[in-house]
């Protein structure tokens, strides 16, 4: 008769992986749709990176507050889910606490995700007033309004909700224990809450055993729907930062990539064996290749990757030099937009079975605009200061490029400026043989 | 005052059969701005009285196309690029100095994929490595036990990871070297990067280098000191805002050690 139980859990179980699946698929379509970059190169580093950024947290502990309560819910989030194996077993087969012959150990186990637990109860509510009573800048910052703020606020209700339905499970499966109920064998080490425990003194065996049952199914619920609402909130850093941190740029933050296309064309300029009249060559079929990012499908697909990964922190922004000054420029506006609109371009793929219908609109203009990508002064705070390694100024870049070689759509000064470079040589108005005059000026 | 620099040009060595040590790159804010030709001199100098080999390009020296990339013109900071590659190449340079942290970082870092592959150095590099090696010596002169901050560049900063040479070149003046309180890697940029030096900002309710100077006038220096043609330019309107500038200079590295030695 119990059965049922088994199947409804197999059941809830394939249904909740298999639409997290459809949703990673989706996801990885809508990150490939990106341009090709290669990023197969120097494998030891990139996985050093990832452990020492993503799995090593190196990065978020640069702000102490936020890092070490991160950690907190970081390091919690992975153990706890180890529990996650045992239920997982326990509701397919039938059986209570499975792992329970492994006696100190389980007990240790147990015990350290009360703790944990509990901790990250405390982390998640000092989070909760750090955004909505303390009211740090970066979090009622303008990129968050409307669903943002929400997302980040549901996350954290979310995680209340999950850390103190496990610990009331345990309370219940304890009380239950010392009561010597069938199935409930006396396993684990309950050091948090065996002080909720004494909440059930007054209630029955058989309605304590559906309480316990009720939160012990509540639970898996939790983790099957947070596990699926990823995909729609910022949350999904959680699975990213390691692809990400792995993929992200190895060079120095000051270079930039050198464009191959424009390399060819100059090249050819430059080549004074060229014929000008020559025809096109023969491997000219491929389209003419776009010079910088007008939409996302412009932008490689690290790029892409970087824009799902981002968590909204607003670490990037609260060290921008534009937006401190109060420029319309945020990083992190940056990477939201460049995943809301690679969504809109996937939710367009989908509702035109698998082809890509033109909407006459662009990540340039729609989202992002020209007196953004302007405000940039190139100089990588947001790069440095990103927990993840994501590059916020590769996207403005690419974005500039568009603008003026595809729009020659600059500020009238730039343009003086790119002039003056390309007739004397210098970004002012002087002429290339006076180069030398200083070493005679006194 | 006549002062007789040294300042040989690569076609003038080439003509004597001989390679300098060093190719010393001066760019287009130490060729043709005021302020910053002061810094190309001073540096001159300390080359000069450390008997280094070094040679500039003079009128075949072209910029080096960073304004252009960081503003989004590939094609025209590529074919500055290749011109230069050319130049610098038919020449056989192998080690590039320069002033500027701009022309430093695309030297060194996006010259290579084009054909041009050279030692490049910061001057603050290059008088460091004087210094460890025994051919030039500090003291501190006329600004011991002033207080002293320094604010790091990006593109020598955060985007190469040069932070202790300017420190340690400093250090040997018996100054007091304060930090600010964003300084190297969270160090805020002066606002002339990414080709913001040749325009207007945008709207906002400050200006960047304003905000920086800040930073620097609460270090309560009485020398700023910068390692950067651009940042310097932006440092010196800043105090020159905040009308601070009778108390605070904003100096180049190269012109403390100059100044030091009386040179």
């Amino acid at each position: 008769m119990s059965y049922i139980d088994n199947i409804l859990f197999a059941v809830l179980l394939a249904v909740g992986f298999g639409y997290f699946i459809s949703n990673v698929k989706k996801l990885i379509r809508n990150i490939k749709l990106g341009q090709d970059v290669d990023r197969s190169d120097n494998k030891k580093e990139r996985w050093a990176n990832m452990a020492r950024i993503a799995l090593g947290q190196s990065k978020m502990v640069r702000r102490p507050i936020a890092g070490i309560l991160h950690i907190i819910v970081y390091v919690g989030f992975v153990i706890i889910n180890i529990e996650l194996l045992e239920i997982i077993i326990d509701g397919l087969f039938g059986t209570h606490r499975v792992f329970a012959f492994m006696g100190t150990a389980y007990n240790i186990l147990i015990g350290s995700f009360e703790i944990l637990a509990f901790l990250v109860l405390v982390a998640v509510i000092t989070f909760l007033v750090r955004r909505n009573i303390i009211k740090l800048k970066r979090f009622i910052h303008s990129d968050l309004k409307g669903w943002p703020k929400s997302d980040a606020n549901y996350i954290l209700y979310f995680e209340i909700v999950m850390m103190s339905l496990f610990l009331l499970m345990n309370a219940s499966d304890l009380a239950l224990q010392h009561r010597g109920a069938p199935h409930f064998i006396e396993a684990g080490s309950f050091p948090i809450s065996q002080f909720i425990t004494p909440m059930f003194s007054g209630v029955g065996t058989d309605t304590l055993i559906i309480l316990e049952r009720v939160f012990w199914w509540m639970h898996i619920i939790g983790i099957l729907t947070f596990m699926n609402y990823l995909y729609y909130s910022k949350h999904l850093h959680i699975l990213l930062a390691f692809p990400n941190t792995y993929f992200a740029d190895l060079n120095p933050l000051g270079k930039f990539n050198n464009l191959e296309s424009v390399t060819k064309e100059v090249k050819l300029m430059m080549d004074p064996n060229a014929d000008p009249f020559a025809a096109p060559p023969a491997d000219a079929d491929a389209a003419p290749a776009k010079f910088g990012a007008s939409d996302v499908q412009d932008l490689n697909w690290v790029q892409l990757l970087n824009a799902y990964t981002c968590t909204e922190c607003g670490r990037c922004t609260s060290s921008c030099p534009a937006n401190l000054t109060g420029k319309k420029l945020s990083p992190r506006k940056i990477m939201m937009d460049t995943r809301d609109r690679a969504e809109e371009v996937g939710r367009n793929i989908d509702a035109n079975k698998g082809v890509f219908v033109p909407d006459n609109k662009t990540l340039l203009n729609d989202y992002i605009t020209a007196e953004e990508l302007w405000a940039c002064t190139s100089c990588n705070a947001c790069v440095e200061e990103c927990p993840v390694n994501i590059s916020p100024l590769s996207i403005i870049m690419d974005m500039r490029r568009y603008l003026v070689m595809e729009q020659s759509a600059a500020p009238m000064s730039l343009n003086a400026m790119m002039t003056n470079v390309e007739n004397n040589g210098a970004p002012w108005q002087y002429s290339q043989q006076d180069r030398l005059n200083w070493k005679n000026e006194n | 005052m006549s002062e007789v620099l040294s300042v040989p040009t690569m076609a003038e060595m080439l003509a004597q059969g001989k390679q300098p040590e060093v190719l010393f790159w001066v760019g287009c804010a130490g060729s043709f701005d005021d302020r910053a030709k002061k810094i190309t001199k001073a540096f001159v100098r300390i080359l000069n009285r450390a008997d280094v080999s070094f040679a500039v390009l003079g009128t075949e020296e072209s910029c080096t196309g960073d304004p252009a990339k960081r503003a989004g013109n590939e094609f025209l900071f590529q074919m500055q690029a290749m011109m230069n590659i050319e130049v610098l190449n038919a020449y056989e340079a192998k080690k590039i100095v320069t002033a500027c942290p701009h022309c430093f970082n695309t030297l060194k870092n996006e010259y290579p994929e084009l054909g041009g592959t050279y030692e490049v150095v910061h001057h603050t590099q290059f008088l460091k490595s004087l210094l460890d090696e025994g051919r030039l010596t500090i003291e501190g002169g006329q600004f011991k036990g002033k207080r002293i901050t320094f604010h790091d560049p990006c593109y020598l900063g955060r985007a190469n990871k040069i932070y202790e040479a300017p420190r340690e070149l400093i250090q040997k003046l018996d100054v007091e070297l304060v930090e600010m309180k964003r300084s190297k890697a969270n160090g805020l940029c002066c606002g002339a990067g990414g080709a913001q030096m040749f325009k207007d900002a945008e709207p906002g309710n400050k200006e960047v280098n304003i905000e920086r100077t800040d930073d620097a006038l609460e270090t309560a220096p009485q020398i700023i000191a910068a390692g950067c043609p651009f940042c310097n330019t932006m440092l010196t309107d800043g105090v020159k805002h905040k009308e601070k500038e009778a108390e605070i200079k904003v100096m180049d590295v190269a012109e403390l050690i100059a100044n030091a030695k009386d040179l």
